[in-house]
């Protein structure tokens, strides 16, 4: 038990959850800008792993260049987010029936373009990621940077007041001149960066891309987005909780402490219904969110 | 209304055939061939056929449960959570019933509990959106990975036969009978599941529940001033979803396996969305949609050595993309007009 404690104080431990939060801070700081434009997000799961399939294939490309690798990332989830804001902001589809949509495609096309690629239904050829120790990386101090800049922009400029306007009211932000539908394509492309760079994270900082490997986390990102109300900073604290979770529950299985590791693997999943019942009651959610605009 | 429908619908197939016909151009295989190899594996043979319909029956079921959550206005993506759970206990019924248990009561029994338990997975995140106004979209999620680890660990520290992954197999005389077309694993299950859509079908036309359940779905607020609970109604909708989907253990367990297994009907429940929407929530559009998607299922694996099976989770994508893109627009269109 005392070993135990010992590894949860540790510095690895340290690195260990911030390693983890950090896909899911990304993904949510990009839900936190299109759930602001009034735009619901579901999405977000969908665009990381494209995010994570497109980093990996370019890491392998460039042999491990990782600015290659992260533009590949970025690039795969602007694009997804792209079709997404054809379907939901162009189109006006629902948008939790599209995001679900998405979701599937990129479950389906990333095994696909794996066997086309590399001829393998299961993982991406093994390729040479950010490395074992984050707080060398500059990739990690750019990507801690990224919290303070999303939320200034949100909170603090011109673009940032039109995101938050269309989103509370699209009738009011229309009557101003401003294009609601193009704020919100801006606001879902944005997210899209975000969210694939989030992807791009989770495959490099392991040994490559794996099928399935976003595993739920667009989703526990988008319930850190309602846990923060909607504002990156505490959307991104709120992720915080999650990969400390997470870290908890990988530390535990090496640790022998009575609980079946198939029950400690679902921590981070209950932990997410807990919090969804006790925080949404407090926080208020963009008043257009989820409804496409409809000028008369 | 309905020529309209039916526009949305050919407008999304005909997507899904070009987009598939790019996907298979992409690997390098000729469209002409790789769709003909489809159907002739698929509706060419009795064996084809049977298999179809063996797939068909959950795809109702799971269809049919994302339905009746839409119809309330929530949307249900944990069918798959539901039907895992349904099947377990479905088979854990089966194998711990005497074996001198009648027929038609072991069924009973066993789907029975199924049901139930299917249907308490769907109710929890009904109730905490009906209580706490929890998203149910990333509860029901949740719920996915939570039941099949829950599954998991029963099934391993409990109930599975040692160094397998499934359990016991359950008594004879739970089996459903097979439908014949030479060996292939259609059953009984498939009539079931029909009359359960046509009573869903009568229960949200013909009774009170049904029609202030469809109200909550039209518009919360008028309903609640009408008089309607919406707890009431979320939690409801949420756990008879969660039943139907529960149901499909039927198909697998009795039907076929004769025990529950680690993976089963994976996939399926996500399918189910794709079903409920091409079949516009409708029961008779939903068996033929689930009839179109269980096509696509077993034929996807007959065409594996040329395209990656992959191909069907992409072209139900692509469908759901078009339908919900071509839906709002053509609404769109008509509220413009000024029809309604």
């Amino acid at each position: 038990m005392s070993d135990l404690i010992d590894s949860l104080l540790s510095l690895t431990f340290l690195a260990q959850v911030l390693r983890i939060t950090m896909p899911y801070a990304l993904a949510a700081m990009g839900g936190s800008v299109s759930e602001r434009s009034g735009v619901t997000n579901i999405a977000l799961e969908g665009i990381m792993l494209m995010g994570a399939f497109a980093a990996a294939a370019g890491a392998y490309d460039s042999g491990g260049a990782i600015s290659v690798s992260l533009s590949y990332g970025m690039a795969a989830g602007i694009a997804t987010a792209a079709l997404y804001a054809l379907v939901v902001v162009t189109f006006k589809a629902d948008q939790i029936v599209a995001g679900v949509a998405i979701n599937m495609l990129a479950y389906g096309i990333t095994p696909y373009l794996l066997k086309m690629f590399y001829n393998s239904s299961s993982n991406s050829p093994v390729i040479e990621g950010l490395g074992g120790n984050i707080f060398a990386n500059p990739v990690f101090w750019l990507a801690v940077l990224l919290v303070p800049v999303v939320h200034v922009v949100i909170a603090y400029t011109r673009w940032g007041l039109r995101v938050r306007a269309v989103g509370d009211h699209p009738e009011a932000a229309d009557t101003l001149g401003v294009s609601v539908d193009g704020v919100r394509w801006q606001a879902v492309l944005c997210s899209g960066a975000l969210a694939g760079l989030g992807g791009a994270w989770l495959s490099l900082s392991g040994s490559g891309f794996v099928a399935g490997m976003s595993a739920g986390r667009g989703y526990i990102a988008l319930a850190a987005v309602i846990m923060g109300s909607w504002r990156p900073l505490w959307a991104c604290a709120a992720c915080l909780l999650f990969g400390f979770a997470e870290a908890i529950q990988v530390t535990l299985q090496t640790f022998d402490i009575g609980i079946p590791n198939e029950l400690v693997q679902t921590f981070p999943y209950v932990l997410t219904m807990i919090t969804l019942a006790g925080f949404i009651g407090r926080s208020r959610a963009p008043a257009a969110i989820g409804r496409p605009y409809e000028p008369d | 209304m309905l020529r309209r429908e039916l526009a949305t619908i050919g407008l999304a197939l005909l997507t899904a055939l070009v987009a598939g016909s790019v996907l298979i151009l992409v690997v390098g295989e000729s469209p002409l061939v790789v769709y003909q190899l489809l159907l002739k594996s698929t509706w060419g043979t009795r064996y084809g056929i049977g298999q179809v319909l063996f797939k068909t029956t959950p795809l109702v079921l799971t269809g049919l449960s994302v339905a009746v959550a839409f119809k309330v206005g929530l949307f249900n993506i944990g069918a798959q959570g539901q039907l895992v759970a349904g099947s377990f206990v479905t088979a854990l019924a089966g194998a711990y019933l005497p074996p001198g248990t009648p027929g038609p009561v072991a069924v009973v029994l066993c789907v029975g509990a199924g049901m139930v338990a299917g249907g308490l997975v769907g109710a929890l995140p009904g109730l905490l959106k009906a209580r706490y106004g929890a998203h149910e979209v990333i509860n029901t999620i949740m719920l996915n990975f939570i039941v099949s680890a829950l599954v998991l660990w029963a099934g391993n520290s409990l109930f599975f036969v040692a160094y397998t992954t499934h359990t016991k197999t359950v008594i004879a005389s739970s089996h459903l009978h097979h439908l014949g077309f030479e060996g292939s694993a259609a059953n009984t299950s498939l009539f079931f599941a029909l009359v359960l859509a046509a009573l869903v079908h009568l229960f949200l036309t013909r009774t009170r529940h049904g029609f202030e359940w469809r109200a909550v779905g039209f518009g919360q607020r008028a309903a609640e001033n009408a008089g309607v609970s919406l707890k009431g109604a979320f939690i409801g909708a949420m756990a008879l979803s969660g039943a139907l989907a529960g149901a499909a253990g039927a198909n697998y367990v009795l039907g076929y396996k004769h025990y529950f297994e680690r993976d089963i009907g994976s996939g399926v429940g996500f399918m189910g969305i794709a079903v409920a929407l091409l079949g516009r929530n409708h029961p008779a559009g939903i068996v033929a949609s689930a009839l179109l998607f269980a096509t696509l299922a077993h034929g996807g694996l007959e065409v594996s050595e040329l395209v990656p099976k992959e191909l069907v989770e992409i072209l139900q994508a692509v469908i759901i993309l078009a339908v919900a893109a071509a839906s709002a627009y053509s609404m769109r269109r008509r509220v413009r007009a000024g029809v309604d």
